[in-house]
């Protein structure tokens, strides 16, 4: 029997905020364990949690870029369970009446757009961070990360493979980051994302027995754990025995997904509204102040750079895969109008600089201007695309110009036609050997004539004259 | 025992749930507790509230926020002088997987 994979995503991004979504301790990663707590976020009796506003405008900003309804009246609900991470006995999440709910995302797959529809979105806050002692029968508890917002962004089950997921994820993970409220680091876990998964026979609308899979930390790791999960439940199925609904582990090392014993009762959470928070009320003018905040968005930007510049695809992706590269590269097209040629120096020089400096684009030595300046040299013919190279390096490590540079290293290209014809007789008369080769027909011989030229001018020899004049002059020397 | 609103197994879950220990006959009390309070509540059922939007809080307020500010935490020794048991550094407990 044929089967198809039917998958959900549930994502947790981790929010931007100064503070916690329920008190003002500091959010920052790293901090000394247990010092960026206080009573509300320990759970201390008698103390009220308050929300912090940019969580609600995060929140409505996201459910905007996914083209969500949001909640013209949203709560906050209490969900039970009892473990050491959660130091109040429960987690103010949302329930009923979540801040956002269908909405869709458009990924493309192999050609096609697929829409991955969003059941809903909702707020909530972080647990804490468990510490197991590997010798001794204790485990440490550090609240820092208790009370950090974050918002859980559910999918419907209309994701068929390991790889739309992949793509869903990513463009989500894109969405986020572009608005600027999530860094969307999955290693680091502020962007995190638990699947379900279950099979079925094609052309059945039934569902399946699903599994839930966790602990995936990078979005390969997301399609691996997918596919070997569909993989198990497929041979399980055609030996004709049932999936038992359970969590699973995914085990990067091992390449494979560990079932965790669950007992039954640990998903009855109890949710009922928190009395402690009153409800949220999200009227036009607040939606519309946000939506003037954001940002052009990744599919829209994908759709304009191919229109508006003509780059194929595979520069499109690199190039919009960071909001700041995206405006490098269009800043530097303002100065030197020609897109793909920007675009080839970006993705190959720039982007190898910029990795190796482990340096984001904003902060990039050699700013837009400078970068189109010298791309303007080399169209102009003043330096090659090689020496363009070695000036590039200097200008990332001193943020000296392109001008600058070549005029203080004499780096400038020499189209002196007699100089150059000069040059090339004395090669040719010097090789005499490698001239009667190439006469007798081996033509990739012309390599080592530029390389001698090459050599003899430091590399500054129009690369286009040289071709010229070497041609003829060895042409001539066949028919002499 | 199986009467009315809540059977007695419901309520030996409802009790793991909420980590209490109750003994045979403190779990028949609470079903038959329950069972007055469910049954009491019953009556509002009663009341025809289809015309009646849901009221979503005790109080009226709406909005109650906060700007994204910083302000003091506690030092983690403070944090950590309630616990029943620390290292100074961590709430420690119980080994969980």
């Amino acid at each position: 029997m044929e089967y198809e994979a039917v998958i959900g995503l549930e994502v947790h991004a981790q929010l931007l905020t100064e503070t916690k979504i329920f008190c003002g301790c500091s959010t920052k990663f790293g901090a000394e364990p247990n010092t960026n707590v206080c009573p509300v976020c320990l759970g201390m009796p008698g103390v009220l949690p308050v929300v912090n506003r940019k969580v609600v405008d995060f929140a409505i900003k996201l459910a905007i870029a996914t083209n969500c309804s949001i909640a013209s009246v949203s709560r906050f609900a209490r969900k039970n369970y009892f473990y050491p991470d959660l130091p109040k006995g429960y987690q103010i999440s949302q329930y009923k009446l979540p801040i956002a709910e269908n909405g869709w995302i458009d990924v493309e797959v192999g050609g096609n757009v697929r829409r991955i529809r969003i059941r809903r979105i909702h707020m909530e806050e972080d647990a804490g961070k468990l510490i197991h002692d590997e010798h001794q029968p204790m485990s440490y508890v550090d609240f820092n990360r208790a009370g950090v917002p974050l918002l859980e962004i559910v999918s419907e089950p209309d994701i068929r493979t390991p790889e739309e997921a992949a793509l869903y994820l990513k463009a989500l993970r894109d969405i986020v980051v572009y608005l600027g409220i999530c860094d969307g680091n999955m290693e680091e876990g502020s962007f995190r994302c638990d699947a379900n998964v279950s099979l079925r026979p094609i052309g059945s609308r039934e569902l399946g027995v699903k599994t839930e899979l966790k602990n995936m930390n990078s979005f390969r790791n997301v399609q691996r754990a997918l596919e070997f999960e569909i993989r198990r439940q497929r041979a399980l199925l055609e030996r004709g025995e049932r999936i038992t609904q359970e969590t699973r582990l995914w085990d990067a090392a091992k390449g494979v997904t560990i079932g965790m014993r669950a007992k039954e009762e640990e998903h009855d959470y109890r949710y009922f509204p928190d009395p402690d928070l009153v409800p949220i009320v999200i009227d036009k003018a607040w939606i519309e102040k946000m939506r003037k905040t954001i940002p052009e968005l990744p599919n829209e930007k994908r759709r304009r750079f191919a229109e508006e510049y003509g780059l194929p695809e595979k520069d499109i992706e690199i190039l919009i895969s960071d909001r700041s590269l995206a405006d490098y590269f269009e800043e530097t097209v303002r100065y030197f109008n020609n897109p793909k040629m920007v675009s080839n120096w970006i993705l190959s020089e720039l982007l190898r600089e910029l990795n190796r400096s482990n340096c984001s684009p904003s902060n990039c030595p050699v700013s837009p201007q400078n970068l189109a300046q010298l791309l303007e040299l080399i169209d102009n013919g003043t330096i090659s695309g090689k020496i363009a190279k070695t000036v590039f390096e200097e200008m990332y490590s001193s943020g000296k110009k392109a001008s600058d540079i070549v005029k203080e290293r004499g780096l400038k290209q020499v189209a002196d036609e007699g100089l150059l014809e000069q040059i090339i007789e004395e090669v040719i008369r010097s090789h005499p050997t490698e001239v009667e080769r190439y006469c007798r027909g081996e033509v990739k011989l012309m390599g080592f004539f530029v390389g001698q030229i090459m050599k003899r001018t430091q590399g500054k020899a129009n690369p286009k004259l040289v071709n010229e004049i070497l041609s003829n002059k060895l042409k001539n020397s066949q028919q002499g | 025992m199986k009467e009315g609103k809540i059977s007695l197994e419901e309520v030996k879950h409802i009790a793991k749930l909420a980590r209490l220990r109750l003994s045979e006959n403190e779990e028949e009390l609470m079903t038959h507790q329950l069972n007055n309070i469910l049954l009491y509540m019953e009556k509002l059922n009663e009341l025809d509230t289809s015309n009646i939007e849901p009221m979503h809080h005790a109080v009226e307020q709406v909005n109650v926020m906060r700007d994204d500010k910083l302000k003091p935490s506690l030092s983690s020794e403070k944090a950590l002088s309630n616990a029943p048991q620390q290292n100074g550094v961590f709430f420690v407990v119980p080994k969980v997987l």
